[in-house]
C-alpha cells in the first residue's frame, strides 16, 4: 500500500485497526521525499528525528490504548516561514540561513499536540513575498503537475509538496494570496481563515494587518481538520480572536441547497478564457446543488491592486527593519562602523524583491508622501471592505477565479514585477477585507497544455464552516475533475 | 518620470540599504512604474472615508489581553543563541562611542 496517498481519515482508519503504523507512515514519506523532492525541491530542509521521534510517540499512544488524536500520525509539511524549535527557519532569505528557532510557533505546536508528524520546512518566496517561488534565495520549486513551470506563491514548497505526496498537509501563510494561489497552481486545496482565526505567534511577520496562517491539503476535509486543530485564541497573539471555533469536521457532507452564491460582475470583465469557462462552469456545478446564483458588484475591485501594495510594503519596511545584522542573522564582516554595518548587511542579506518591497513601503511613509500614499490605502481599503460587507447582506458565498492566469514557465515574468503583482487582484480584495478563502480545483484549462484552474470561494468574516461546507459538496459533486 | 534616482537613493539610505549603481538603475524604472500604478487610487474621493489599520473582530476592547502574570521566557543564552556575535552575555556591535585616552 501507498502510504503517501492517504487522506487524514484514511491515515486514522489505518491507524485504528493497527494495520500501520505512524512510524511507517512517517518512514514512507521521508523515502518519497528522498526520491522525488530532486525533481521538485520543495524542501529547504527536514526533519527526520522529530519526526520518528513524534510519530513513535503516536504509535505508544495507540499501542496504550488511548483515544486516537485528530491528526495522530499525518505527516506535515511547515513553510520556511513558521518557526520550528531547534530547526532551521530562514524565510528562504541569506539573511536568515543560519537562524535557529527558539521556540516553536501555536500552530506547530498546536498540530503536534494533535498527533501530526513534522516532516521538515518547505522552500517559499524570500519573506513570503513573490508569486512563484523563484524569489526564494537558495533554490526555485517545481511544479509537480509540469515541472517546466512555478507551483505559485509564495507558499510554492507548500503546496507542491501536498501535490506531490511528499506531505499528507501542509502549513502555509497568506498575506495576499500565497496560500490560495500556490494551491490553485498545483491542482489541491489551500485556505486562509478570518484574519484572526488563526495564531500567528512564531510566524515571522511581513504584513501584520494581512498576514494569516493557513493549511494545504489534497481535500477539503484534510483542510477543514487542520484548520480545526490550529484555530482558536492565543494568549501569546493579541491579533488572535477570542471567539469559540466552530466544527468545521461537522460541516463536511452537507447539502447546500439554497445557499446564496455570489459572483461578482468586475472579476470575471476581461478574463482570459481559459480560466473563465471552468469558473462558469464551476458556477453552474453549484446551481445544480441548487444553490442560488447572485450576480453582485464589488466596486472597487480595480483599486484592490494599488491597495494591498501600499499597505503590505509599508508593513514590510517596519517588520524587516528588524533585521540588522545585531540580534540574529547575517551580518558583514567588512564595515567601517555601525551604520555602514546595518547597510552592508542588509544589502548583502536581502534579495532583489524584499528590497524593492522595504523601499516602495519606506516610501510610502516617508515624510511628505504618508498622505499621499499610505493614508489614502488605508482609506481605500475601508471601501473595499465596505464593498464585501454589502455583498455580504445579499449572498452567503461569493465565487471567484483564485488566479486570472494558469501556472507559468519558471523564469517568464521574475523581470516584470509589476505584471506579477496584477496577477493577485483576486487574492488580494478577500486579503484587505479580512474575510476568509479557499482555493478548489476546478477542472483543467481545456487548450494544451493542460493546466490546473483554482476556483476561490469567500465568505464573511468567521464564517468558515459555511465556507468549508460549500468548498465540500462542490469537491463531493465532482468540482475538481470538472471539464 | 516622476520617480528619480534621486529618490531611489533617498529611500535606500532611510531604509538602511546601500545600493550599488546598477542596482539604482535597475529598480528606478520598477518602482517608478509601481507608483504611477499605485497613483489611480486619486480617482477614488476619500475625503469622508474613515482610514482602517486591520479588521477586529466582535467583541470588548480588550477581549485579547492576557492574565497579566509573570510567566517562563528565554534564557539570556538561548537570546543569544543565533547571535552574530556576542561576548559577556551581550549582543557585540562595532564601536560607537570614540574613546577619550
Amino acid at each position: 500500500m501507498d502510504f503517501t496517498t492517504l487522506s487524514i481519515s484514511q491515515i486514522r482508519e489505518l491507524l485504528k485497526s493497527r494495520q500501520v503504523t505512524a512510524v511507517e507512515i512517517a518512514e514512507a514519506h521521508l523515502t518519497q521525499i528522498e526520491e522525488k523532492d530532486k525533481e521538485v525541491r520543495a524542501y529547504l530542509s527536514l526533519c527526520p528525528e522529530r519526526a520518528l521521534a513524534q510519530a513513535k510517540k503516536v504509535d505508544e499512544s495507540i499501542a496504550a490504548g488511548e483515544a486516537l488524536a485528530p491528526l495522530a500520525g499525518v505527516p506535515v509539511a511547515v513553510k520556511d516561514v513558521i518557526l520550528t524549535r531547534g530547526t532551521r527557519t530562514t524565510c528562504a532569505s541569506q539573511i536568515l540561513e543560519s537562524f535557529v528557532a527558539p521556540y516553536d510557533a501555536t500552530a506547530v505546536q498546536r498540530l503536534e499536540n494533535a498527533g501530526a508528524v513534522i516532516l521538515g520546512k518547505t522552500n517559499c518566496d524570500e519573506f513570503a513575498m513573490g508569486s512563484s517561488t523563484e524569489n526564494s534565495s537558495f533554490f526555485p520549486t517545481r511544479n509537480p503537475r509540469d515541472l517546466t513551470r512555478v507551483p505559485g506563491g509564495s507558499s510554492g514548497g507548500s503546496a507542491a509538496a501536498v501535490a506531490a505526496n511528499l506531505a499528507t498537509v501542509a502549513l502555509g501563510s497568506d498575506t495576499g494570496g500565497s496560500i490560495r494561489q500556490p494551491s490553485a497552481f498545483c491542482d489541491i486545496v489551500g485556505m486562509m481563515g478570518t484574519y484572526g482565526r488563526v495564531s500567528r505567534y512564531g510566524l515571522v511577520a511581513f504584513a501584520s494587518s494581512l498576514d494569516h496562517i493557513g493549511p494545504f491539503g489534497r481535500s477539503v476535509s484534510d483542510v477543514a481538520r487542520v484548520l480545526q486543530v490550529i484555530a482558536g485564541p492565543d494568549p501569546l497573539d493579541s491579533t488572535c480572536a477570542a471567539l469559540p471555533v466552530d466544527d468545521y469536521v461537522g460541516a463536511l457532507n452537507r447539502d447546500i441547497r439554497g445557499t446564496r452564491v455570489g459572483v461578482p460582475t468586475e472579476f470575471l470583465k476581461g478574463l482570459n478564457p481559459d480560466i473563465g469557462g471552468n469558473i462558469q462552469k464551476g458556477i453552474d456545478l453549484l446551481a445544480k446543488l441548487d444553490c442560488q446564483i447572485v450576480p453582485i458588484s464589488l466596486p472597487h475591485t480595480d483599486y484592490a491592486i494599488g491597495c494591498y501594495y501600499i499597505i503590505c510594503t509599508a508593513e514590510a519596511s517596519s517588520n524587516l527593519a528588524r533585521y540588522d545584522g545585531v540580534r540574529y542573522g547575517f551580518r558583514s564582516t567588512e564595515h567601517d562602523d555601525l551604520q555602514d554595518m546595518y547597510r552592508k548587511s542588509r544589502n548583502l542579506g536581502f534579495g532583489a524583491e524584499v528590497k524593492r518591497r522595504i523601499m516602495l513601503g519606506t516610501y510610502v511613509l516617508s515624510s511628505g508622501y504618508y498622505d499621499a500614499y499610505y493614508l489614502k490605502g488605508q482609506k481605500v481599503r475601508t471601501l473595499i471592505t465596505r464593498d464585501f460587507t454589502e455583498a455580504f447582506d445579499e449572498v452567503d458565498v461569493i465565487v471567484t477565479p483564485t488566479s486570472p492566469i494558469p501556472p507559468f514557465r519558471l523564469g517568464e515574468k521574475v523581470d516584470d514585477p509589476l505584471q506579477m503583482y496584477l496577477a493577485d487582484i483576486y487574492t488580494v480584495t478577500a486579503s484587505l477585507a479580512g474575510i476568509p478563502g479557499i482555493s478548489v480545483p476546478c477542472g483543467k484549462t481545456p487548450s494544451e497544455p493542460r493546466l490546473p484552474v483554482g476556483m476561490q470561494i469567500l465568505a464573511n468574516h468567521f464564517d468558515e464552516a459555511r465556507l468549508l461546507r460549500v468548498a465540500d459538496a462542490f469537491e463531493k459533486a465532482g468540482g475538481f475533475g470538472i471539464s | 518620470m516622476a520617480f528619480t534616482e534621486k529618490d531611489v537613493r533617498y529611500v535606500a539610505d532611510l531604509a538602511h540599504l546601500e545600493l550599488t549603481e546598477d542596482e539604482v538603475k535597475k529598480y528606478l524604472p520598477q518602482l517608478d512604474s509601481i507608483l504611477q500604478y499605485v497613483d489611480k487610487l486619486n480617482e477614488l474621493d476619500t475625503t469622508a472615508v474613515e482610514p482602517m489599520a486591520q479588521v477586529t473582530y466582535p467583541g470588548s476592547e480588550n477581549a485579547s489581553f492576557r492574565a497579566d502574570e509573570a510567566h517562563k521566557n528565554f534564557t539570556q543564552d538561548q537570546a543569544l543563541a543565533n547571535a552574530p556575535e556576542q561576548g559577556a552575555g551581550s549582543f557585540k556591535v562595532p564601536s560607537v562611542i570614540e574613546r577619550e585616552d
